[in-house]
């Protein structure tokens, strides 16, 4: 402090002193100290005690029978015979069958939409504006206010389906308690939810493309599907393969939809893996097992987002 | 067209009416489909409160209704009658956590963030590198384990339970390091050189400055924890303690086929967030489209 008042007049000295002293100095360990606080008690240590949860038999409700039991936890999700194994692949493939039917939309509904506003249309922000607006709900709102619509009586999407002469011979559709319509409604309420956010990302990228390269491409003689494949689309590769992996990801995280929408059903033929570690660690209170299938879980999230960026994130921008 | 020379406009002004016509054929077609895709995104959020403020006589009717004969609010006055669906408390919750949730993370990850930006320490390299490492992880590691301290500290079934684990989130870090990093260093050097401390610095210099990044992450915190769903819904099991997406759940179990009922509370959920969208669009839309950039 000292020096610094001492050295006002001639900068250079304080600067210098500040850096030849190098004294151990406490106040950046207090700015950081808040946050690292918490980040270690809901970050650092829970990734480690996790690990250690799921190596015991371990329920909340009787600690003293808790035990460790080594691999049995992770082990056990890949036998057969064992208790937990067909609920949870069951849940696992749900999921995965989810991500199916919802990344593709999530990535080309999204990309068209982006398409079509990267033009400098008059109103375009209004555009965005709407198309974004649900993303702002809760997922109890938007599953609440679809499991509403996809009633089989009552439901707007079944009037509509009346009002065309659609209606089979078997009565009303009954989306949300048979398949695959429950999974069509799933996806539907998704893609309604999510794919304004998918939009803004694709959108700023393409915003980011400039202008001379499809000028250039015009000039050449190049007309607009040309433009897309050979420009657009190798030009987007990197934000692209970003928007699959986070959209894979919140695919994984799947839990509130099925829940409200067709209460996992029918017969848990939609029922997710977020679900299954849910119900097995706080249902069930078998806090172990659901952190070891919270492992292997994460680990498929993490394989699956590696190996995307793997394979389609080489960049190749020789354009 | 505004660049081209008068010799080329006068040798194509056959083509130049082409084009405009196209160009007007293009842009109505545009509209159009915008406009189909915009409607489609609106009568969902439009059916809600239509039939939040239906009598239950005109729920299923033969025809599509839009709009009820005689609207009424009924279906908002018997959800806050109804002790086993107290919305007021709900609501009031979910304001009381999402304000303070916003608050502390506000002022704890400026903080982290500045010296991070700013400050020469030992670890800070390593620290910061952590914290980034913990980006990729996926959030399902964590719930568990969490709920196990949460139960350990005795705060199941309290808003501590909501918010503290709220505060450790890194994104917020590394978003506002990342604008005070942009911030010209000399500001700051000035303020030193005037016998202002770190603190002082770092409140009345990069702080004013920070104020749009502050915005920002402040209204997706918000927006975040307003609509959080799975960990409330399990450290918070006491119906008067509720949030409002857990209360919508609760809510759906105390009645059935009462969808007046049930979207007269997700309109109560979804109006608040709505209303900030609308103000705040800008800042929502930012950060969502640097997130794409950044990665």
């Amino acid at each position: 402090m000292a020096d610094t008042i001492q050295g006002r007049d001639i900068p250079g000295v304080a600067v210098q002193n500040m850096k030849t002293k190098r004294r151990f100095n406490i106040t950046p360990y207090l700015f950081i100290l808040p946050h690292l606080f918490f980040f270690v008690v809901f970050v650092g240590y829970p990734f480690f005690s996790g690990l250690i949860y799921s190596t015991f038999q371990y329920n909340i409700l009787t600690p003293e029978n808790n035990k460790f039991i080594g691999a049995d936890n992770y082990t056990n999700l890949f036998n057969p015979n064992s208790r937990e194994f067909d609920l949870f692949w069951n849940a696992l493939g749900n999921t995965g069958l989810f991500m199916l039917y919802s990344v593709p939309a999530l990535v080309v509904i999204p990309l068209l939409l982006a398409v079509l506003l990267n033009t400098k249309l008059p109103g375009r922000n209004f555009f965005r504006a709407i198309i974004f607006a649900p993303w702002v709900l809760s997922v109890s709102v938007i599953a609440l206010l679809w499991y509403w619509i996809f009633q089989s009586n009552g439901g707007l999407v079944n009037a509509y389906v009346k009002t065309l002469g659609l209606t089979g011979e078997d009565g009303p559709v009954r989306w949300l308690s048979t398949l695959p319509p429950a999974w069509i409604a799933i996806t539907v309420a998704t893609v309604w939810w999510t794919m304004g956010f998918n939009m803004i990302i694709l959108l700023a990228a393409l915003q980011d493309i400039p202008e001379q390269l499809y000028e250039a491409a015009t000039i050449d003689g190049a007309n607009t599907w040309q433009k897309f494949f050979r420009i657009t689309l190798p030009l987007l590769q990197a934000v692209l393969v970003f928007v699959v992996i986070i959209t894979i990801i919140s695919s994984f995280n799947l839990f509130g939809q099925p829940l409200f929408m067709t209460n996992n059903g029918p017969s848990r033929g939609t029922e997710p893996v977020m679900f299954r570690i849910y119900d097995e660690g706080f249902n069930r209170n078998n806090q172990g097992s659901a952190a070891a299938m919270s492992f292997v879980v994460a680990l498929i999230m993490i394989a699956i987002s590696y190996l995307n960026f793997r394979v389609f994130g080489k960049k190749d921008n020789t354009y | 067209m505004a660049t081209t020379t008068p010799a080329q406009t006068a040798t194509n002004r056959k083509a130049d009416s082409f084009y405009r016509s196209r160009l007007f054929l293009q842009r109505a077609i545009l509209y159009l489909i915008l406009t189909f895709v915009a409607v489609i995104v609106l009568i969902p959020m439009f059916w809600m409160f239509a039939t939040s403020i239906k009598p239950k006589n005109q729920l299923f009717t033969k025809d599509i209704q839009w709009w009820p004969a005689n609207p009424t609010f009924d279906n908002y006055q018997k959800l806050v009658d109804n002790p086993a669906t107290p919305i007021v408390t709900w609501f009031t919750n979910s304001v009381l956590i999402a304000a303070i949730v916003t608050i502390l993370v506000l002022a704890v990850d400026s903080l982290a963030a500045y010296a991070y930006a700013r400050m020469e320490f030992r670890g800070r390299k390593i620290l910061f590198n952590v914290l980034l490492f913990t980006l990729f992880l996926p959030g399902i590691l964590f719930l568990v384990p969490n709920f196990l301290t949460i139960n350990a500290l005795g705060l199941r079934n309290n808003y501590l339970g909501v918010i503290l684990p709220a505060l450790a989130g890194v994104f917020g870090v590394f978003f506002l390091r990342q604008f005070f990093e942009s911030i010209p260093k000399e500001l700051e050097e000035a303020g030193h050189m005037d016998g202002a401390n770190s603190l002082q610095t770092f409140w009345s210099i990069a702080l004013p400055l920070a104020k749009p990044a502050l915005a920002t992450l402040g209204v997706i915190t918000f927006l975040g924890s307003w609509n959080d769903f799975l960990w409330p819904l399990l450290i918070l099991q006491d119906r008067s303690l509720q949030t409002l997406p857990i209360g919508l759940r609760s809510l759906q179990g105390s009645y059935t086929s009462e969808y007046g009922l049930m979207m007269a509370g997700a309109v109560v959920a979804a109006v608040p967030v709505l209303i900030l969208y609308v103000i705040l669009q800008r800042f929502i839309v930012a950060s969502v489209a640097s997130s794409g950039v950044k990665g």
